[in-house]
């Protein structure tokens, strides 16, 4: 087990309160959080859920209301920003307007009294990292958003702090650039080997970047693992729903066995699904299955066995009609109303020749999908 | 054929009637756009007229003002040569006492105003204080209090605060230089604040958050980050307060005291009498000096047009 780099232990933040407001802001609440030496992890939320807060908890910009922060072992009670060994990437940079990207790269280390001479090589090391070497001179208004980023990136990168923290940093990019900087930062994380603590609404970047991901909702952490584990078992309902898509069936729980639980969606069809929260029979269970795990076919037909499902008696069977076609491109959409009435999102790749993208609205059809694609969630 | 005809003639008549129209409307907007150019003339002319007029009659060969005699640069060498006209109105000596007590008055305040100014600015930008909006709007009563009113309640102030003292311990204090500084002070603190506050507001906090970050404390963050990013908010603040200062008649003619003539006393002093050509060449010197004193106030903001927080 590698050693925890940041540990937030019952961390409690809550924000005064304001003109206009009811009551104290609950930014954060019982967090509790390890972060390994060297790892990428990223903090997942819509915004407001508590995790920019998160991090400035850890950077030293605000104080917890209650709990304990420790970065490399060492508690952080009452150690301001200044001390801390972790730097940060701002959202919108926040570099000094009046200083040249240079003397930006350079100031951490003067704080630290670095002899002029080695800071000045150092931040030259930092800017070729970030490969900027030739925009030393230049003042950050001159730079594009991309550049200031990377200049931020050196800024921040030239003091090898024991933790880097990140708040979307990419947020201001434009989508081609942010997907070009996600795999450079990524190869830099690598090649540094510094922990990266990244702050990110978009839900892609964590799952392409991080090593691990926290999942945070209303200031609480729903869910942390790897990414194949927040996206393949997510916890609760808002994590399978926050992450990529997800098709949610309630029904009733009928009976239970060791691995699935078995539900009633309609009075009529039983679907099987992994449980891990435990359920009992009569219990109003949501089930949530991935679009892209769910194969397609016309309502007359044997199952053969290019379906994605393997054996008939681990594969969940549902009957229903098309209710819409969405060609995307690289694959097409159906919304398939089920018995019952609830609705279905099936996507099927488009592989040239495949039958499966001509159904057309009104055709009967047969859904299925594996088991173990399917998450029993209780909340 | 005839038909032709007669549909021809109407549309003629139609896009006759259409030029006619667009004529109409070039009237209307040459009129409007006549309109649009003389009233800022007129306005200028009213602003700039009296002053080019002083300006001119500051060279006029003659000591009437009533028309114009010739070109002359003798009220000018009048002012610094001692050399009284025929009628020995002018003294170079109290008009150099005046000028050496303006900018011992404007200097000295400014310096203060300047600093507390910025320090008010800064304590209500960066703290929490309970009651912050008040003391906020309190910032900006000294703009809008007429000057009468703080010139009589400034004299008043001090005439309390010396008898008291006399009562007390018999000391024996009397309004001077040190009356006029508070009472300049008094008022300059607001313009200064007003200006540093403005440049606060448009700086991104997160600057300062970065230098913490970074691993500045306060005081180096505010040396090296804070105090630059204002810097011109300051500069601005303080040539503004010089100007004021040294522009001020009446709250320094309420608190003033013996031997502290300041130059626009002085001034008033002279045309109480009459309106003496060394008094216009004079205000053209003043003039000259509040110019140069704007323009480089200006140079220096656009020396640091670093806008302060961008957001791409």
């Amino acid at each position: 087990m590698a050693d925890a780099k940041v540990e937030l232990i019952d961390v409690h933040k809550e924000f005064p309160i304001r003109a206009g407001e009811a009551s104290a802001v609950r930014a954060v609440h019982d967090l509790n959080l390890d972060i390994y030496d060297g790892e990428f992890f990223a903090l997942l939320g819509p915004s407001g859920c508590g995790k920019t807060t998160t991090l400035r908890l850890i950077a030293g910009f605000e104080q917890p209301t209650a709990g304990k922060i420790l970065i490399d072992g060492r508690p952080m009670h009452g150690v301001p920003a200044f001390y801390r060994p972790v730097n940060t990437v701002f959202q919108d940079y926040a570099l000094f307007p009046h200083m040249t990207v240079l003397q930006n790269v350079m100031f951490g280390l003067q704080m630290d009294r670095v002899p002029k001479q080695e800071a000045q090589r150092r931040a030259v090391e930092a800017l070729e990292l970030v490969r900027l070497p030739n925009a030393m001179n230049r003042k950050p208004r001159e730079m594009s958003g991309g550049q200031q980023q990377r200049v931020a990136l050196a800024r921040a990168i030239v003091k090898r702090p024991k933790v880097l923290l990140l708040d979307e940093p990419l947020g201001a990019l434009d989508l081609k650039l942010r997907r070009e900087m996600q795999l450079e930062l990524k190869e830099m994380q690598q090649q540094v080997g510094i922990t990266f603590v990244y702050v990110t609404h978009d839900q892609e970047e964590a799952l392409t970047m991080a090593n691990r991901i926290g999942v945070m909702s209303s200031g609480e952490l729903l869910q942390v693992g790897r990414p194949e584990e927040i996206y393949e078992s997510p916890a609760t309902r808002f994590v399978a729903d926050f992450i990529g898509e997800t098709n949610f069936l309630n029904g009733t729980v009928n009976t239970t066995d060791d691995e699935y639980a078995y539900v009633d969606v309609n009075g009529e069809t039983e679907l099987a699904g992994m449980w891990e929260d435990s359920v009992k029979p009569q219990q109003q269970v949501t089930l949530a299955v991935r679009p892209e795990r769910i194969a397609i076919r016309p309502y007359n037909e044997a199952p053969d066995d290019s379906d994605r499902s393997a054996r008939a008696e681990e594969t969940n069977t549902i009957a229903g009609h098309v209710v819409s076609v969405h060609y995307m491109g690289t694959d097409t959409r159906y919304m398939v109303r089920v018995g019952g009435g609830q609705a279905i999102n099936v996507r099927v790749q488009n592989v040239l020749g495949q039958r499966t993208t001509s159904f057309k609205e009104r055709d009967a059809v047969i859904l299925n999908w594996g088991r173990d694609s399917t998450r029993i969630l209780t909340h | 054929m005839g038909n032709s005809v007669i549909t021809r003639s109407a549309v003629d008549s139609a896009a006759i009637a259409g030029v006619e129209n667009v004529r109409f409307g070039m009237v209307v907007r040459s009129v409007g756009k006549a309109g649009l150019l003389a009233t800022p003339l007129t306005a200028y002319f009213f602003l700039w007229a009296p002053i080019l007029l002083l300006v001119l009659f500051s060279f006029n060969d003659s000591r009437a003002v009533d028309m114009w005699r010739g070109f002359t640069l003798r009220w000018y060498t009048n002012i610094f040569s001692g050399v009284m006209g025929t009628e020995a109105r002018f003294s170079t000596e109290l008009m150099m006492q005046a000028l050496s007590n303006t900018l011992l008055v404007g200097l000295v305040s400014t310096l203060i105003a300047t600093t507390l100014g910025t320090m008010i600015a800064l304590s209500l930008a960066r703290s929490n204080l309970p009651g912050k909006r008040i003391i906020d709007g309190l910032m900006f009563l000294p703009v809008v209090i007429p000057e009468i009113t703080q010139g009589v309640s400034l004299a008043i102030f001090f005439k309390i605060v010396f008898d008291f003292l006399d009562s007390s311990t018999g000391m024996r204090a009397a309004p001077g230089f040190g009356t006029i500084i508070i009472g300049h002070v008094a008022f300059n603190i607001s313009y200064v604040a007003i200006v540093v506050r403005a440049r606060l507001a448009n700086m991104n906090p997160r600057l300062e958050e970065a230098a913490n970050d970074l691993g500045a404390n306060t005081w180096q963050t505010f040396r090296r980050i804070t105090l630059p990013l204002i810097m011109p908010g300051i500069v601005a603040g303080g040539l503004l307060a010089l100007t004021l200062s040294m522009d001020d008649l009446v709250i320094t003619f309420f608190n003033a005291g013996v031997g502290t003539t300041t130059l626009p006393m002085f001034v008033y002093g002279l045309i109480k009498t009459a309106v003496t050509p060394e008094v216009n060449a004079l205000s053209t010197l003043m003039l000259v000096f509040s110019t140069i004193v704007v323009g480089v106030s200006l140079m220096l903001q656009n020396r640091y047009t670093e806008r302060p927080y961008t957001r791409q």
